[in-house]
């Protein structure tokens, strides 16, 4: 058993509640949640807090995924499970479903959240390379009900760190809805359950034959996810081939900053950002068309 | 299913039970899945404290100095400990069981990166690990060795130098076989195929970690030892001899173990810290380390760099295998094998082929890294041998432009050669392995396998075959070569039957998860009738059972097996005596039918093993010259291995873009002589041949260049699960042993001894368009990737 530093825990009634344990705690606490990456961070002792404010009880606060007309809103508490069951977003963005599908395993799934994956900012994170892609917006709660909303870009400000300061709470993810849009995730792993050794989003927007937008979300390759620009810039008003898919993949490898590790060479990480981006975007086409 | 031999026919549904062997659901498994399994870790004793270890954060450093003021203050904390205060008792340092010895706590320098450096007794598991961040060690950091191609360097930094004398990072030098005759087959072979392979360090990685719980009453001077051990009588006999410790009064129990796979068959310097507190603090003292721990402290195995060299005639006739092999074994040999065999049982580098000459030498270094060697299901080291040479097997095939199946076949050793001497001196007992071959082939549909392979190669797509055919030496050992600290490898048994005609069986061997409560039961119910569930499998504790040397090495069924199907049949001989008593007929006018005896010409005039056992605890007399009781005991020492072999075809698929391989079908073809169970047999092989698909594409123990341990969790150090592994094919032919009772060989082992080889095989195989010839494990997609590219690279 591997054995943590001393911790309390407060249980959060409401999501009030929650931040005014925070603004009283400050960055001695964390918030828990599925704590799948938080508990074997403490264990292994690389994280220590004084507190840990649980708000598995704010579901019915923080957990749904409800489709408006410009856009999709999902709690920050909504599950893994509970993303890739959810017939709203299989309809809108089937890129979540290949996503949750190569997401650790189903205990992991039953209880680690849309929220916690964002705010852990792992660099191999999945749902935030889905986000990135999605262009997502992140609405962070603050003292007295404050709210603010913030791109991805703006919310992984580096590896492990948010613009969530240390009395505010991440309550909910935007998903803008636009017509004729396709979208598709890949991801390469040595095992199921480990992480990425890269993986990629890709979202695109038809009209008529032509590419209206187009996002590529990458993960594992550089310290935060990254979307990439240019990559849109170069797919709008195109028709979709293989040449632009190649032309999109040589993009994807030169904007990425890999590194070498256990998971593989800076080189294959590349390689795989071109083929990975490629293989989505063909996907998400695909998905427009249908 | 033609080619299975006779013997092997009517087994029963699991819900029959057969009396003797066949299928049946284990006896013990109810206590499992109920959670009711009974583990060291489960173990609480009144006043029981808890035990945490300090470790090296740095692979090599001379420690300046220790203080442990501010842990010995902190809540909770009973004592602490340092190798400083245990060399005062002469305990800092060990025996391994290679004859080395090994730091229980380091006093002048530490040799890897979580070495054990003190310890802490607290009043429970929170406040001694607490304590730990207050110890304060002062290291001088020195520079490893962590290449073991470096070890030997002019300018390697000395590890060692606590051994008189010792001025370089030299462990031993083995050989085996005939240099020079093997040097003039490869001089005159019209074909040499040489090859660099890895066999990277990989960890057992049990789903229990190593523990201890030590209870040392100081007015008996009795110690009890509940320990993770594989081999509970073997430690008492060492506990005896490092501690000095009456051996009467030292009784080890080894409960439920999760899981061993060899990682469990050392001394760890925890169980001996344990020891040391509950004798310091006059309570019971309990340590489980945690999974990090296990990972980065405990027996590795492999980490063997190999050259292997095959020579052979233009149409395909093997005549000789080479090897020069170097050895990693970190900062201290704990290599745990019969002390004659310091490389294990590598010599079986020959496989299952008649060839002419064959020789290895190998040099094993010391590094900075964790002590260990043979563990992981390894068969003492069959494991890299089947590697070996099963690898260049397929490189000659490749160089012939050969099928690798056709060459097998054509060098096989034939069944009318057994037994066979190979040529590095060990005595194959029995084998026909063409029927084995031929029926893994058919399984798999060889032939169309290949055709579907050649379209596929047509269109671009990456689809390989593989192939690994093996012969394991197992069940060691005769003890006239085979010993471990001078303790001879042969196996106690002892059974009783009770007046109702209930029974139980005393064991040496610990079972981890091989079932044997259930495999026992049966071999003892089919010598003597009685039906197994009304036979109680007692082992794991020293108080309680014979003397043995407990289960690794596949040996449990070779040895212990052997003993038990012999100590029962002491017992039938006894009741037949009994019996004739009994029916007032002379032994001579008995037959035995399982369960009964009666007499010859007349069945119906019978006595079963029951009324027998009531008999001989009851009233009246009995035949002059018999005691009553119904019972026996017997020490076996076996006359030799036993070589069980089979037959392995993988089919991979690789995805040509991201260079990922799906292991898509496997057939597995094990001969392990009687199958006792089936069931059991089965579920070792899938559970051998889920490690195979972890060592071949995702498992290695790796350092950088300062001897940092890569591999410290499970998040580092990958092993496979259920999505990784297809459904597992297995088949069986039946060659029994001719030497063993029951004519059963080992089975444990062999799957993850053939399954890697196979894999690899299989994955170079379907990476031919690219020229291919070889990649080292572990075959991860970055590695497949630079393989395609001509960039394969060695994984050390």
């Amino acid at each position: 058993m591997q054995v943590p530093a001393p911790f309390e825990y407060e249980r959060a009634t409401s999501v009030d509640h929650a931040i005014s344990l925070l603004e009283r705690l400050g960055g001695t606490a964390r918030l828990i949640a599925g704590g799948h990456s938080l508990l074997p961070m403490m264990k292994l002792r690389l994280a220590n807090f004084d507190y840990l404010i649980d708000i598995n009880d704010l579901h019915g606060e923080l957990g749904y995924v409800e489709a408006g007309p410009d856009e999709v809103r999902i709690g920050a508490l909504t599950r893994h499970r509970e993303l890739l069951e959810s017939p709203v977003l299989a309809a809108a963005f089937p890129i979540f479903a290949d996503a949750e599908r190569v997401i650790a395993d189903p205990v992991v799934r039953n209880r680690g959240t849309l929220g916690g994956s964002l705010c852990q900012a792992d660099p191999s994170e999945d749902l935030s390379a889905v986000c990135t892609t999605l262009d997502a917006r992140c609405v962070i709660r603050g003292p007295g009900g404050a709210e603010r909303v913030v791109s991805m870009e703006e919310f992984h400000v580096g590896p492990y760190e948010t613009a969530v300061a240390d009395d505010e709470i991440l309550v909910e993810i935007r998903l803008p809805v636009r017509p004729g849009c396709g979208s598709a995730y890949a991801k390469v792993e040595r095992r199921a359950g480990d992480w990425a050794v890269v993986s990629a989003g890709a979202a695109v927007w038809l009209d008529g034959g032509a590419i209206v937008d187009a996002r590529v979300g990458l993960a594992a390759v550089g310290p935060n996810t990254t979307g990439i620009p240019a990559i849109s810039a170069a797919l709008r008003g195109q028709e979709p081939s293989e040449s632009l898919y190649e032309q999109a993949g040589a993009i994807a490898a030169d904007s990425c900053d890999p590194v070498t590790d256990q998971r593989g060479s800076a080189d294959y990480k590349r390689h795989l950002a071109a083929e990975l981006t490629r293989r989505t975007l063909r996907r998400a086409v695909e998905r427009a068309r249908s | 299913m033609t080619a299975v031999h006779e013997r092997v026919d009517t087994f029963h549904d699991n819900d029959q039970k057969p009396v003797g062997y066949g299928r049946m659901l284990r006896k013990e498994d109810p206590r499992f899945l109920r959670g009711r399994g009974r583990y060291v870790d489960d173990v609480q004793l009144p006043g029981m404290l808890h035990l945490a270890i300090l470790r090296s954060p740095v692979a090599h450093a001379r420690i300046v100095g220790i203080d442990t003021s501010a842990a010995e203050a902190s809540p909770g904390v009973k004592a602490v400990v340092t190798g400083a205060m245990l060399a005062q008792q002469n305990l800092a340092w060990m025996p391994t069981l290679s004859n080395d010895v090994q730091a229980v706590l380091a006093t002048d320098k530490v040799r890897f990166q979580g070495q054990e450096v003190a310890f802490v007794v607290a009043e429970d598991r929170y406040a001694a690990r607490d304590a730990l961040e207050l110890i304060d060690v002062e290291y001088d950091v020195l520079d490893p060795v962590i290449d073991a191609r470096r070890a030997l360097a002019p300018d390697a930094p000395l590890i060692r130098d606590d051994l008189d004398g010792k001025t370089n990072n030299h462990c031993f030098d083995w050989e085996t076989g005939d240099e020079a005759a093997t040097e003039a087959v490869f001089a005159r072979a019209d074909v040499v195929v040489s090859q660099d392979l890895v066999y990277p360090r990989v960890h057992p990685a049990p789903m229990e970690t190593c523990g201890a719980v030590a209870d040392y009453d100081s007015v008996d001077g009795k110690l009890r030892l509940w320990s993770t051990t594989q081999a509970p009588h073997a430690h008492r006999t060492l506990y005896a001899i490092v501690a000095g410790l009456p051996e009467h009064k030292i009784q080890v129990i080894s409960p439920d173990i999760g899981g061993g796979f060899g990682n469990k068959v050392p001394i760890y310097p925890g169980y001996v810290c344990a020891i040391v507190a509950s004798i310091v603090t006059g309570k019971p003292v309990k340590w489980m380390e945690d999974r990090s721990e296990n990972l980065i402290s405990t027996g590795f195995a492999r980490d063997y760099i190999m050259r292997g060299e095959i020579a052979a005639t233009r149409d395909g006739r093997i005549l000789g295998i080479r090897t020069n092999v170097l050895a990693d074994h970190g900062a201290f040999n704990g290599t745990a094998a019969p002390v004659k065999y310091p490389a294990g049982f590598f010599g079986v580098f020959t496989g299952s082929y008649d060839i002419e000459a064959a020789y290895c030498k190998m040099t094993a270094v010391y590094t900075n890294k964790a002590p260990g060697g043979v563990a992981y299901a390894c068969s003492f080291r069959i494991t890299e041998a089947v590697y070996l040479v099963e690898r260049i097997v397929d490189c000659l095939a490749d160089e012939l432009g050969m099928d690798p199946a056709e060459l097998r076949l054509k060098n096989f050793i034939q069944p009318e050669q057994f037994p066979y001497t190979t040529k590095t001196g060990w005595v194959y007992d029995s084998g026909n392995y063409e029927p084995t071959m031929r029926l893994a082939m058919e399984m798999a549909g060889y032939d169309e396998l290949r055709r579907e392979q050649a379209e596929k190669r047509a269109r671009g797509e990456l689809m390989g075959i593989g192939i690994a055919f093996f012969t394991e030496a197992v069940g060691a050992g005769p003890r006239k070569d085979m010993d471990i600290l001078g303790l001879g490898m042969a196996d106690g048994c002892e059974l009783r039957v009770h007046p109702t005609g209930k029974a139980v069986v005393r064991l040496s061997v610990q079972s981890q998860g091989q079932g044997h409560e259930t495999t026992f039961a049966q071999i003892v119910a089919e010598e003597i009738g009685i039906p197994p569930a009304d036979i109680e499998v007692l082992h794991g504790d020293t108080d309680n059972t014979p003397f043995g040397l407990g289960t690794y090495g596949s040996r449990s069924t070779p040895v212990s097996g052997a003993a038990a199907a012999l100590v029962a049949r002491k017992v039938r001989d006894k009741a037949r005596i009994i019996a004739s008593g009994m029916l007032e007929v002379s032994v001579a006018d008995l037959e035995w039918e399982k369960g009964a005896f009666h007499v010859a010409g007349d069945p119906g005039r019978s006595v079963t093993i029951q009324d027998i056992a009531l008999r001989a605890h009851g009233a009246g007399d009995l035949p002059e010259g018999i005691e009553g009781g119904l019972e026996a005991q017997i020490c076996y020492n076996p006359s030799n291995l036993t070589y069980p072999h089979g037959a392995y075809i993988c089919v991979v698929d690789i995805d040509p873009g991201t260079a990922q391989v799906t292991v898509r079908r496997f057939i597995a073809v094990d001969d392990c002589g009687t199958r006792i169970n089936p069931m059991i047999i089965e579920g070792q092989v899938h559970g051998g041949l889920t490690d195979g698909v972890g060592m071949a594409l995702m498992e290695m123990i790796a350092f950088d260049e300062d001897g940092n341990c890569l591999g410290a969790s499970l998040m580092d150090y990958l092993i496979p699960t259920s999505l990784e592994v297809p459904d597992w094919e297995t088949g069986f032919t039946v060659t029994p042993s001719p030497h063993h009772p029951i004519g059963a060989k080992g089975v444990g082992e062999s799957a993850t001894v053939g399954s890697p080889p196979a894999i690899v095989n299989a994955v170079i195989d379907a990476l031919k368009p690219f020229g291919v010839r070889h990649a080292d494990m572990p075959l991860t997609p970055s590695r497949v990737w630079d393989a395609m590219r001509g960039q394969a690279r060695p994984p050390i």
